[in-house]
């Protein structure tokens, strides 16, 4: 090994895996019954997803280092501050622009499963790549927090993130993480809490496309806003019509978009005009 | 759910249809270069690259992991060693598990009768359903309890990837999907899992193809058969110091053969029935990280060794009860085992191995495992109490009484190397092909080729001996 090592390694306090976590949150495991709260986590393959569910809900979601491992939805729940979170691991993937199954369940779930907070799980050593990501979830929602895990592994390869420069410029809180050593979760759940209940405000970072583009993305996007008040993401929404997402325009139709601003506005009627 | 269309909504989409027609067709382009544009900007503005701190090790370890000269010696070399320890470390607990089990048996089964239970209460119980359970448990538990634990450790490092990015080219050249090398390591550990696990791949045509053949890698459930035939055998050909090591590396010997089907039957797939050219993909390699220990323990114990031997646990019973009754009921002078092994003795003779064998695979359809106690339970009968809690043992069984030479055993390892997927596999292959057609295509194909391949080694051998 190096003689000498950056201070800052020192600094992170290692939690041993399996000693008490320090966090408030209480893990409900696979108990997801009358949850007040539903947290969906999203984020590249091999970011360490699966590690931040098993250690926010206590279950052991099968940990592998490869891409594409999860392949099935996985759930759990956690309890914080006397409210009680449902938990959803989406499969981990690139984009969600493609037409793959695993970007498909993913957005749909973002989209129509209008989680209350989507924990975005980035690799804090290839941020850059993991951004794109990050980026197109933010298109669709508002109630985000960027979880910036494998903080130790940046740091071992001398990558420095500010993570509060970060925050500002995508517009919702950043969590640096260690997952593995559970270094960092308290306060990703106490955002988490934040985001769900409203306390915290986001301002997220929204893909603006130029030119000529961009009038009849403008255009569309205010077309629909004036048809569907307080969908979050109209503008994506039009991009996605331009494009042609089938996906989209039979939501579009068959009303899907309506039902999310009724459920927003009145949760207990879910779904009708 | 609203399903009229309202007059506002079609408004959009009329809307959006006519703006489409007056965009760019690099609409879509422009749309991703400005999500990359702007994730490059934001993350310049927060990252800085400093020195590294000892991560030179990675790059230098991936570029001898993944190099063209030790790429996949190191590979056959990890997987020779995972089958090393498992067979020297399960040997001494087999036995042991074995001999306490059918101290249990004596012991009950003498109490069955003192009691005066009627025999065939006794022998249907002690001897037909628990003696199948006390098979399965001493021939699976030892090596899976050090299979998957060292199996999950090669996983947890991060190697599988790279095994990945070692193999991409001999995938690519017999046109499937790179990936199918993850596929098919996840095929080790069960079948049924590799299955699932094809879902990485996205082309649906690749994916196909790497269902229909991750029954080539031998799983878990197969390996005690060929540890078994591969200390039996061919260990015992070698100096005992050498015969750990003769039986590893037979163990891989048979890997390799499952490796060159995956890739054969992968090619003539994609030449036929599901045509077409290789996507390329990109593949990350993950960083190595250090394996959680506990971690390790319960995914490999809890999630994999206890979730397979339950299952087999599940299927040995009613087995063991079916193989006995065979043996117990006679008919015309004869068991029932008899005449049905009688029956089927010149398909398996011609393919190498013999009546018995063939009834066990069909006993075993449900359930790979519990392939090796079926036969030694038919061979030895109901009746019968002898004890067999050492290999020396069974080699005298099936040797000097049943007559198998290395012949049987090289045709039953290939034959379990290469058969028809279990009950369990087929099933996630049709929940995951969602096709009836394919399906059957993944169960009857393996089984011919089983049957073919073993029938010409089986001619051959015996035309030159």
């Amino acid at each position: 090994m190096t003689t000498k090592r950056p201070r800052s390694i020192r600094r992170l306090p290692v939690v041993e895996p399996d000693a008490p976590v320090p966090a408030a949150h209480r893990s409900l495991g696979i108990d997801t019954s009358d949850f007040d709260y539903l947290v969906a986590l999203a984020g590249n393959p091999n970011t360490g997803k699966s590690t931040v569910f098993n250690d926010l809900t206590g279950l052991r979601q099968h940990v592998g280092n490869w891409p594409g491992k999860t392949v099935a939805r996985a759930e759990g729940g956690f309890a914080y501050e006397g409210k009680k979170y449902k938990l959803v691991d989406l499969p981990g993937t690139y984009s969600l622009l493609s037409a793959s199954t695993d970007e498909e369940i993913a957005r749909d779930f973002i989209l129509f499963g209008q989680p209350d907070c989507t924990v975005i799980v980035v690799d804090a050593t290839v941020l850059e790549r993991n951004l794109n990501l990050a980026l197109q979830i933010l298109a669709i929602t508002d109630r985000a927090v960027l979880c910036l895990n494998l903080m130790d592994e940046a740091q071992r390869k001398g990558i420095r993130v500010n993570h509060k420069t970060l925050a500002k410029d995508l517009g919702v809180p950043v969590v640096p993480t260690v997952a593995r050593t559970s270094h960092g979760m308290p306060e990703l759940v106490q955002a988490i809490a934040g985001i769900a209940s409203g306390a915290i405000e986001t301002q997220p970072h929204r893909i603006r496309a130029g030119g000529p583009t961009a009038r009849s993305v403008e255009e569309l996007a205010e077309l629909i806003a004036e048809e569907y008040p307080g969908l979050p993401n109209a503008r994506w929404v039009a991009m996605r019509l331009l494009e042609g997402d089938r996906r989209v325009e039979r939501a579009i139709q068959e009303g899907e978009f309506s039902d999310l601003v009724a459920e927003q506005h009145e949760p207990a009627v879910a779904g009708h005009h | 759910m609203a399903t009229t269309t309202a007059p506002s909504s079609s408004r959009i989409l009329e809307r959006a249809e006519s703006l489409r027609r007056g965009l760019d067709v690099s609409f879509r382009d422009h749309i991703v270069e400005t999500i990359y544009d702007d994730a490059q900007a934001i993350a310049e503005r927060s990252v800085r690259h400093g020195r590294p701190a000892g991560r030179t090790w990675d790059a230098r370890l991936d570029r001898v992991l993944t190099s063209k000269i030790w790429g996949f010696p190191i590979m056959l070399g990890a997987l020779a060693l995972v089958f090393w320890i498992t067979i020297v470390g399960a040997n001494y607990p087999s036995q042991m598990l074995a001999r306490m089990f059918f101290v249990i048996e004596d012991f009950a089964s003498g109490l069955f009768t003192s009691l005066g239970a009627p025999w065939w209460l006794t022998g249907f119980i002690w001897h037909g359903v628990y003696r199948g359970l006390a098979w399965v448990i001493s021939v699976m538990l030892p090596p899976m309890a050090i299979f998957f634990p060292t199996f999950t450790i090669l996983e947890n490092l991060g190697y599988l990837p790279r095994v990945a990015f070692n193999m991409d080219w001999l995938f690519k050249k017999v046109g499937a999907h790179g990936k199918q090398a993850l596929t098919m390591s996840m095929g080790f550990g069960c079948n049924a899992a590799g299955v699932i696990a094809c879902r990485v791949i996205d082309s649906p045509r690749e994916r196909l193809i790497a269902i229909l053949t991750n029954n080539f890698v031998p799983c878990n459930g197969r390996f005690p058969t060929l540890i078994m035939l591969a200390t039996i055998f061919v260990a015992a050909a070698f100096p005992p110091a050498l015969a750990s090591f003769a039986a590893a590396g037979s163990v891989v010997g048979v890997v390799l053969i499952g490796v060159f089907f995956t890739l054969v039957v992968s090619w003539a797939l994609s030449r036929t029935v599901l045509k077409g050219e290789a996507s390329s993909f990109t593949l990350e390699l993950p960083p190595y990280r250090r394996p959680n220990i506990g971690q390790i323990l319960y995914t490999s114990i809890i999630d994999r060794t206890l979730f397979v031997l339950w299952r087999a646990i599940l299927m040995a019973a009613p087995a063991g009860g079916v193989i006995w009754l065979l043996s117990a009921i006679n008919v015309g002078g004869n068991s029932l085992t008899g005449w049905v092994s009688g029956f089927l003795d010149p398909l398996g003779q011609s393919i190498g191995l013999d009546g018995v064998i063939l009834l066990a695979y069909i006993v075993a359809i449900p359930a790979n495992e519990i392939v090796v106690p079926t036969i030694i339970m038919a061979y030895l009968g109901a009746g019968m109490m002898l004890e067999l809690d050492s290999l020396a043992e069974l080699q005298t069984l099936l040797v000097d009484q049943q007559g198998w030479t290395l012949l049987t055993a090289v045709c039953l390892m290939l034959f379990s190397l290469l058969h028809n997927p279990c009950s369990t596999t087929i099933w996630t292959m049709y929940k995951e092909t969602g096709s009836t057609k394919w399906t059957a295509l993944g169960s009857v194909m393996p089984l011919a080729i089983a049957f073919v391949v073993c029938f010409a080694v089986a001619h051959t051998v015996r035309f030159f001996l």
